[in-house]
């Protein structure tokens, strides 16, 4: 054996992630790691990788126990990963990323001539379109990838770590991927392959391992498992009594959209669920309808026509929008949960210009109360809550501006299941207290139980509308092929 | 808490150490002159404490205050009443302030680029509008700003106070002061908020400029002068004394207690020097270890805070 991880034990701000991983990786195979968003994929590969301590469990290379405390040390065994976000410096070349920690030096200075030099041997050697000369942010994200693997290969690693490397990348390069994945193997090298997509799965792996709310569920050849096995090993029993939708009926159209290729509307007491496959644009059209930057769409709202040239002016037209990186564009992390809340609609506890503290703790606590954000108070820095809890602020935020209208970007990514439950009882709260609720998500799952019908976007297009019961296979049909 | 309150109890222990150690600290007319010579720097650091905490920067107010001081001078010489001349001063500098924010905001360029470009701007602009001499001859009246008294205290001790509520209500009661933390903290998640995160900018920046433009007018009435090379470096204590009050270059944080404490500990500290017979060239290295020592101590707090 490669690599082995047993009993891996994982926890974030009290969030436990991993609770007791194996995997056991071979030499000379490729290893597919499945599970569902957050189920512990990636925080599992991280520790591979040096970089994460697990909380507990052992780690073995080769047979003999290892501690990796930081990316080099993984690196200087022989590990590497091709992240699913690219690491690459961007201002340098392909031939000064491939290096980059490692270049060749002669009586003190950089030998730029050989490592040019090398870097294209490589390249050539593996025949991938790429120059060791080209600036990195000048590349294609399937390119970045391929550098990535140069950098890996050129690191004489034994381990190759790929974290959904496909999902950003066009067909044409996805079988590419597969045709290098393929290669390393033969060459004897261990591979593990992180997917979301069962299509891919035969095309590549040998062996799998499945995880589920950070434990190791399945284990084996992957010939011996059918898809629908492995399907059942990734979503358990706990999706299908997840959620159940209260009925009922849905009332006055609250929001229309009109753009190229995109029109629909919502009613009141409606979830609609807007898939697609990732690069599809279902965040660009939410950011459009709110009125960031993006393709121009025409919104109705209540029947008017709403002019949105800003957030501002979305929000003064009662819509919301909770976006997927909570962090980066839903809560400013270091002021307290009060002041994240009444963020968007300060003019309310504002008398002759002035705030008025006394009005402003109640209505946060009130809804702190109602949301079940746990927290220690609603002082507390918003960065200090958990993933969930910090989704509910965020939702906390728009109703405190009574919106009616919501567009949720992957409103469960990065939170347990526990957490889910709770965000799905709100949806349905929120819809059956009249409001208009757009959820994007990529989990099928979730949204066959929450929505009442179903838009599937495809490059940048609404590509058709299902009506529930939908399945699975309708929606990819539509995200992957259009009708 | 106690780490909280370090700025402010070394701020008490440097005050009673000096009052130990030199004779002459502790009497009427020291005190008198230390707040009059940290009162430009206190209330600069004011408006610096809003753009601060905005996420910005402000390297021109330097530049801005020998332009402002130049204004209001000129204004004054001309036949200006006083506090016409004031107003022309607070005006210049508001002006300034509002170009720097325009400038970050249209431009989309970072503030420490956009005013180190304004301060050469207006340096340069002061020099030639003044032709390099400073402006004489203003009003008997003009000096009673920085250098009259009332009740016993130096008038600017109470235009300072006034301008520390104000700035303090404006950071803690108001939409501007709190969509200042947010944009400071999360400009992004501010945008996402619905706010005008431009035109509060802007705004920040302005006031900033203004307060700047004030403190202008009590340095040329200090000196009964409108000096075209006032100000140089200002820009460097204004910017440490808000670091060492708790104020966060990366935006978010700051209070206006802390300013005020911070500029004191640098004003106390030039100070006792002076009355210690200590070296002009050793204070600058002092106050420069304790800048990198207030911050240190601050971060320290703060990883504390985040790992419990």
């Amino acid at each position: 054996m490669l690599l082995t991880m047993a009993g891996i034990q994982k926890s974030f701000g009290g969030v436990r992630a991993l609770d007791g991983c194996d995997l056991e990786v071979a030499a000379g195979k490729v290893h597919l790691l499945l599970g569902e968003n957050g189920a512990g994929k990636s925080t599992l590969m991280k520790i591979a990788a040096g970089m994460y301590q697990p909380d507990a469990g052992v780690i073995r290379w080769r047979g003999e126990p290892v501690q990796l405390r930081r990316p080099a040390e993984a690196a200087s065994i022989g590990v590497a990963m091709v992240h699913q976000e690219s690491l690459l410096a961007p201002h340098l070349t392909v031939a000064e990323n491939i290096f980059l920690g490692r270049e060749p030096m002669r009586g003190g200075l950089l030998e730029r001539r050989r490592m040019e030099r090398e870097a294209a041997a490589l390249i050539a050697e593996h025949r991938f379109p790429l120059q060791a000369g080209w600036r990195v942010e000048r590349l294609s994200p399937a390119q970045k990838q391929l550098a990535e693997i140069c950098r890996a290969i050129r690191a004489a690693s034994s381990l190759l770590i790929f974290d959904e490397p496909t999902s950003s990348l066009a067909a044409g390069e996805t079988a590419e991927v597969f045709r290098i994945v393929r290669t390393l193997r033969d060459r004897g090298m261990g591979v593990i392959y992180i997917t979301h997509r069962m299509d891919e799965l035969r095309a590549v792996g040998d062996r799998v391992t499945v995880l589920r709310d950070g434990r190791t569920v399945a284990n084996g050849e992957l010939a011996d498992f059918t898809t629908e096995q492995l399907i059942r090993h990734m979503v358990g029993r706990e999706v299908a009594t997840l959620y159940e939708r209260s009925p009922g009926q849905p009332g006055q159209e609250l929001l229309r959209v009109e753009g190229d290729g995109v029109h629909f509307a919502l009613r009141a007491g409606e979830i609609v669920g807007l898939a697609g496959l990732m690069g599809a644009g279902r965040t660009e059209l939410c950011q459009a309808i709110f009125g960031l930057p993006g393709a121009p769409v025409r919104v109705w709202v209540q029947g008017r026509e709403a002019a949105i040239r800003s957030p501002r002016d979305a929000a003064a037209a009662g819509i919301a929008f909770v976006t997927e990186d909570r962090q980066r564009t839903g809560l400013a992390l270091s002021l307290p949960v009060r002041a994240n809340v009444t963020l968007t609609n300060l003019g309310a506890l504002a008398r002759l210009g002035f705030l008025r503290a006394r009005a402003e703790a109640g209505p946060v606590a009130r809804l702190v109360e109602r949301l079940r954000v746990r927290c220690e108070s609603i002082e507390q820095p918003a960065g200090r809550l958990s993933g969930g809890n910090q989704q509910k602020a965020v939702l906390a935020k728009w109703l405190f501006r009574q919106a009616r209208v919501f567009l949720f970007d992957e409103p469960t990514r990065g939170i347990d299941v526990a957490a889910k439950a709770e965000v799905f009882a709100l949806l349905d709260e929120l819809a059956r207290g009249g409001a208009a609720v757009l959820m994007v998500s990529s989990e099928l799952p979730e949204l066959l139980q929450m929505a009442d019908r179903i838009l599937v976007m495809r490059t940048g297009r609404v590509a058709g509308e299902l009506a529930q019961p939908a399945t699975q296979e309708q929606i990819l049909r539509y995200a992957a092929i259009g009708s | 808490m106690l780490q909280r309150l370090l700025p402010f109890l070394s701020l008490i222990a440097l005050f009673a150490g000096l009052s130990i150690g030199s004779p002459y600290f502790f009497t009427g007319t020291n005190l008198a002159s230390v707040l009059r010579q940290t009162a430009v720097i206190n209330i600069m650091a004011l408006g610096m404490t809003l753009v601060i905490v905005a996420g910005g920067i402000d390297l021109s107010v330097g530049a801005i205050l020998a332009f402002a001081g130049l204004a209001g001078a000129k204004a004054m010489e001309s036949g200006a009443p006083v506090p016409a001349g004031i107003a022309v001063g607070v005006a210049a500098g508001l002006v300034w302030g509002l170009v720097n924010g325009l400038l970050t905001v249209r431009l989309k360029i970072a503030p420490f680029i956009v005013t180190l470009g304004t301060l050469g701007i207006i340096r340069g602009l002061a020099l030639l509008y003044s032709g390099g001499l400073p402006v004489v001859g203003l009003p008997k009246g003009f000096g009673f700003l920085g250098e009259g008294t009332v009740a016993g205290a130096p008038f600017v001790l109470y235009v300072l106070v006034v301008c520390a509520i104000l700035t303090h209500l404006i950071l803690n009661y108001t939409k501007l002061g709190r969509y200042a933390y947010a944009i400071g903290s999360n400009r992004e998640a501010a945008l996402y908020a619905g706010i005008p995160v431009g035109f509060h900018t802007v705004a920040v920046y302005g006031i900033c400029g203004a307060l700047t433009g004030l403190a202008a007018m009590i340095e040329a009435s200090r000196l009964m002068t409108g000096q075209p090379t006032a100000g140089q470096g200002y820009e460097l204590q204004v910017i440490a004394a808000v670091v060492i009050g708790g104020g966060s270059l990366s935006g978010g944080e700051g209070t206006v207690a802390g300013t005020l404490v911070g500029a004191f500990i640098m004003g106390l500290l030039a100070n006792g020097c002076d009355l210690l017979g200590i070296s002009p060239y050793v204070q600058q290295a002092v106050i420069g270890a304790v800048i990198i020592l207030a911050v240190t101590v601050d971060e320290i707090r703060k990883r504390k805070l985040s790992q419990s």
